[in-house]
């Protein structure tokens, strides 16, 4: 730990944050593990697994056949017996075939079991669109996990939290989902060392402002912060809350932005209909109603499924222009 | 005491101005409830009964004057 | 025991707020069902507003002086209790003894009996609670009481215009509309407006739709103007709205009806010998205090006429029309600082000659000192204008939204007539009729005119 605190701030991309994370779980706790598809010889879909192979072996590192529903049911095995497993999904798209794993099981157990059989888990996948995948690559689902009691949902947004939100996740007894959007990975960014405590039930106000509440997570938030960029340009203070979870989610800081803005942009990659923005929307409306100068916007995916095209996926997916046009209607 | 009784029909209006000739109903625009109201009254005080056919008589203040003094000597 | 909240009530087409100028009762008072219990004054006039419920005066909201949209409440009445049945408007001058301890005698059909007991199937729709029994089950009947369900209106809240108090279809229909546009405002501008003391309805909104938002109520509150106006009403200079108000009413609802109304015009002369000798024989023998005027002919004869050609009678909305519950006749009585209220005389087919004329002139005096009731001015379902007594002969009049249609008399007059092939002269009056296009055609306005013709020639029957 030492070592780590003393390094001086760096700039790193949010793939090493988390393959750093990683790693120090492991070298710190013996329990730990990663398993999932190509995260070993292959160094992971994504690659944030490259080397950990050559470090930690293939008991630690484990490649597994293409069945989500069995490794994940592995996964939860493990947790039950004692370890802490990592189970990594390539994308959120197969994550459905251990949906079974995940709602029946892991969400389930502890309620079931009378409080005796806490299922500590971490399954990370990849997430969203904008990277001409497809619609079987390409969906932000992480909206449907938030409706489960049970566990944990995390969008890590930024290299600080690729970085840091591992090790409390891995010490939280029950399941936790963490959602990458693939957009990240290459993004780089300061990273500091951690000087206090993680609160995994906390938002974050990225850019604090007067004007409007720009609430978002995980990748719509470098879209976010670049229409807030945009409309501070032209003289508007928008005020930028990173919800981070998904799953407790933050009301005390979602409340207290829109007691200070009176208008509220509320931008998720998800469709529309149903989605993370709807509840954060009904929220905003049952606590907020008497501090709304304006109707509450949305600004979502178009209700398709995410075209490959390079033009129809930029056209389906919220972009910064329309976060930008969303907020000026609040204050027109 | 026509005039008394005008000023209770129409409060609003200035009776004392009104002239001996002037056709009062024009003047203070007292409509035909008004004038129910108005022959009435002016019969209950001069204990006289004033039926329909007297009403020709009646529209100038000193009209009302010969015809109550005709009726009631 | 339950509270209901006594509101506002829209008391015209036209109006959208009041001010309350005066309390009739004090917290604490028993009031009864149809009793006016507070002053209000619309831009027209000075009404007398009845309760809606029977009970006792548990608090008043609104303090004299208050500007407040139709439909806010104004104060609470605690409901009687089971004991105490209620009462009709109608009949609430016969209350107090007969009935109320018979409550083992009830008979639905009975109006005003209002046996204790909930009628089945009046659950108020997602109630858990049953209504309490001093409702009034019986004012109004299966039909209504099935359209009140369906629409969601809660009967015990309605104020019946029905005979007796009676509530009606139209009633659960009104009752059902949806109420007139509000202003736009955010909630956040409401609350700030609260804050700062500002009204919102003075507040200019520069949002969406002229929606008034927290920079209005902020600019407004900042203008000093604005803190020295006194919150309370202009003091009405004689009990009733000034003449400005009262003219952008009229304005505001005559234009609307020139706008919205396709009006087509019918005239006839009608030949008044037989009623005018009828009415010179009735006064020779009546009490001078029960005389009648040929005014009240008129109505009546207009009233019997409405009757019988229902298609004139009652109200044009969203597209169809509505027929009116019974015959209740507006009355426009020009007031003496200009202007005009259009009260109306309820039941006027059938309320006998003199008792109409009774009503006529205790209507004009209220009129005219500013005490109209809420349920006068709010429901006519045509109105009659007699311009008689201006000397004018004919007068074609324009419609008083939502009602479909105008009656207009003129002066009677002596004129030459053809009688029996002779030349006799006759008294006669010019009856028009301003009628709405969309409700219906000429031939329905003719023979209404005719019908108003023929009850003129039979002044006994009327």
């Amino acid at each position: 730990m030492s070592g780590e605190a003393e390094r001086a701030m760096r700039t790193t991309t949010y793939r090493e944050a988390l393959r750093e994370a990683m790693s120090e779980a492991m070298r710190a706790d013996d329990r730990v593990f990663l398993m999932g598809e190509d995260v070993g010889r292959y160094g992971g879909c994504f690659g944030v697994s490259l080397g950990m192979l050559e470090e930690f072996g293939p008991e630690r590192i484990r490649d597994t056949p293409l069945s989500e529903s069995a490794f994940v049911g592995a996964g939860i095995g493990a947790a039950l017996g004692g370890m802490r497993p990592i189970v990594e999904i390539m994308t959120v798209n197969f994550s459905l075939l251990a949906l079974d794993q995940i709602l029946n099981n892991a969400a389930t157990l502890l309620h079931m079991s009378g409080g005796q059989l806490p299922v500590p888990l971490v399954i990370r996948m990849t997430t969203g669109a904008g990277r001409q995948l497809a619609a079987q690559h390409s969906h932000s689902l992480e909206g449907w996990y938030a409706h489960i009691p049970g566990i944990r949902v995390l969008a890590p947004a930024t290299v600080e939290d690729a970085r840091y939100l591992l090790a409390p996740a891995l010490a939280d007894p029950d399941p936790v989902l963490v959602f990458e959007h693939g957009s990240l990975y290459n993004a780089s960014g300061e990273l500091a060392p951690l000087t206090e405590p993680v609160d995994l039930d906390r938002a974050r106000v990225r850019r604090p402002g007067t004007d409007v509440s720009l609430i978002t997570y995980g990748g719509c938030l470098p879209k976010v912060l670049a229409a807030a960029d945009e409309l501070a340009a032209d003289g508007l203070d928008p005020e930028v809350v990173d919800l981070r979870s998904l799953r407790p989610l933050d009301e005390a800081t979602i409340d207290a932005s829109v007691a200070r803005t009176h208008r509220v942009v509320v931008v998720d990659e998800g469709w529309r209909t149903g989605s993370l923005a709807a509840e954060v929307c009904a929220g905003i409306a049952e606590r907020c109603f008497y501090d709304l100068d304006a109707p509450v916007e949305r600004v979502c995916s178009a209700e398709v499924p995410i075209p490959y095209a390079r033009q129809l996926e930029e056209a389906a997916l919220p972009q910064v222009r329309d976060v930008a046009a969303a907020a000026r209607r609040t204050v027109g | 005491m026509v005039q008394e009784t005008l000023s209770g029909i129409v409060p609003e209006a200035d009776v004392g101005s009104l002239g001996p000739d002037d056709r009062f109903r024009e003047v203070l625009e007292i409509d035909s409830l008004d004038f129910l109201s108005f022959l009435e009254t002016l019969g209950d005080r001069a204990g006289i009964r004033i039926d329909d056919e007297d009403t020709p008589h009646l529209t100038t203040v000193s009209g009302c004057a010969d015809f109550l003094v005709a009726r009631t000597t | 025991m339950t509270m209901a909240e006594f509101t506002m009530p829209s008391l015209g087409a036209d109006m959208d707020e009041g001010v309350l100028q005066e309390w009739l009762v004090r917290p604490g008072d028993r009031v009864r069902k149809g009793e006016p219990i507070a002053v209000v004054e619309t831009a027209k006039s000075a009404i007398e507003v009845e309760c809606f419920e029977t009970g006792t005066v548990d608090r008043l909201l609104v303090d004299p002086g208050t500007t407040v949209p139709v439909g806010a409440p104004l104060a609470m009445i605690s409901a009687a209790e089971k004991a105490a049945p209620k009462r009709a408007p109608g009949t609430a001058g016969k209350a107090g003894k007969g009935t109320a301890g018979e409550a083992g005698r009830h008979r639905p059909e009975e109006a005003a009996q209002k046996p204790p007991e909930p009628a089945p199937g009046r659950q108020v729709p997602g109630g858990a609670v049953p209504a309490p029994e001093d409702g009034t089950p019986g004012s109004a009947g299966p039909l209504v009481r099935h359209l009140a369900e369906r629409s969601g209106v809660d009967v015990d809240t309605l104020h019946g215009t029905g005979p007796g108090g009676r509530v009606t279809r139209a009633d659960v229909e009104r009752a059902a509309a949806p109420p007139p546009s509000r202003q736009r405002i955010t909630p956040f501008a409401r609350r700030l407006a609260g804050e700062l003391g500002v009204d919102p309805a003075s507040v200019k909104g520069t949002g969406k739709d002229g929606g008034v938002r927290a920079a209005d109520v902020r600019l407004a509150a900042g203008r000093p103007a604005r803190e020295a106006v006194p919150r309370g009403p202009v003091a009405p200079a004689a009990g009733a709205a000034g003449p400005t108000t009262m003219r952008r009413a009229i304005a505001d609802l005559m234009t609307r009806a020139n706008r919205e109304i396709p009006h087509y015009y019918l005239s006839t002369t009608v030949d008044l010998a037989a009623s005018m000798a009828w009415l010179r024989e009735y006064n020779r023998l009546a009490p001078v205090s029960e005389r009648l005027l040929p005014a009240a002919m008129l109505l009546k004869a207009a009233a019997r006429a409405a009757r019988e050609v229902p298609e004139l009678n009652g109200f044009w909305n969203e597209g169809h029309f509505t027929p009116g519950d019974g015959v209740h006749l507006g009355v426009a009585v020009s007031l003496r600082g200009g202007g005009l209220v259009a009260p109306a005389i309820h039941d006027a087919d059938t309320v006998p000659l003199p008792e109409l004329m009774a009503g006529l002139k205790d209507l004009v005096h209220r009129a005219r000192s500013g005490r109209l009731r809420g349920s006068e001015v709010a429901d006519p379902t045509l109105t009659v204008t007699d311009l008689g007594d201006q000397g004018v002969e004919s007068v074609l009049g324009v419609i008083y939204p939502p009602q479909v249609s105008l009656v207009g008399f003129g002066r009677v007059v002596e004129r030459p007539c053809a009688v029996d092939g002779l030349l006799g002269v006759r008294p006669v009056v010019t009856a028009t009729l301003s009628a709405d296009h969309r409700a219906t055609d000429g031939a329905v306005g003719a023979r209404f005119l005719r019908v108003l013709d023929r009850r003129l020639q039979q002044p006994e029957e009327l």
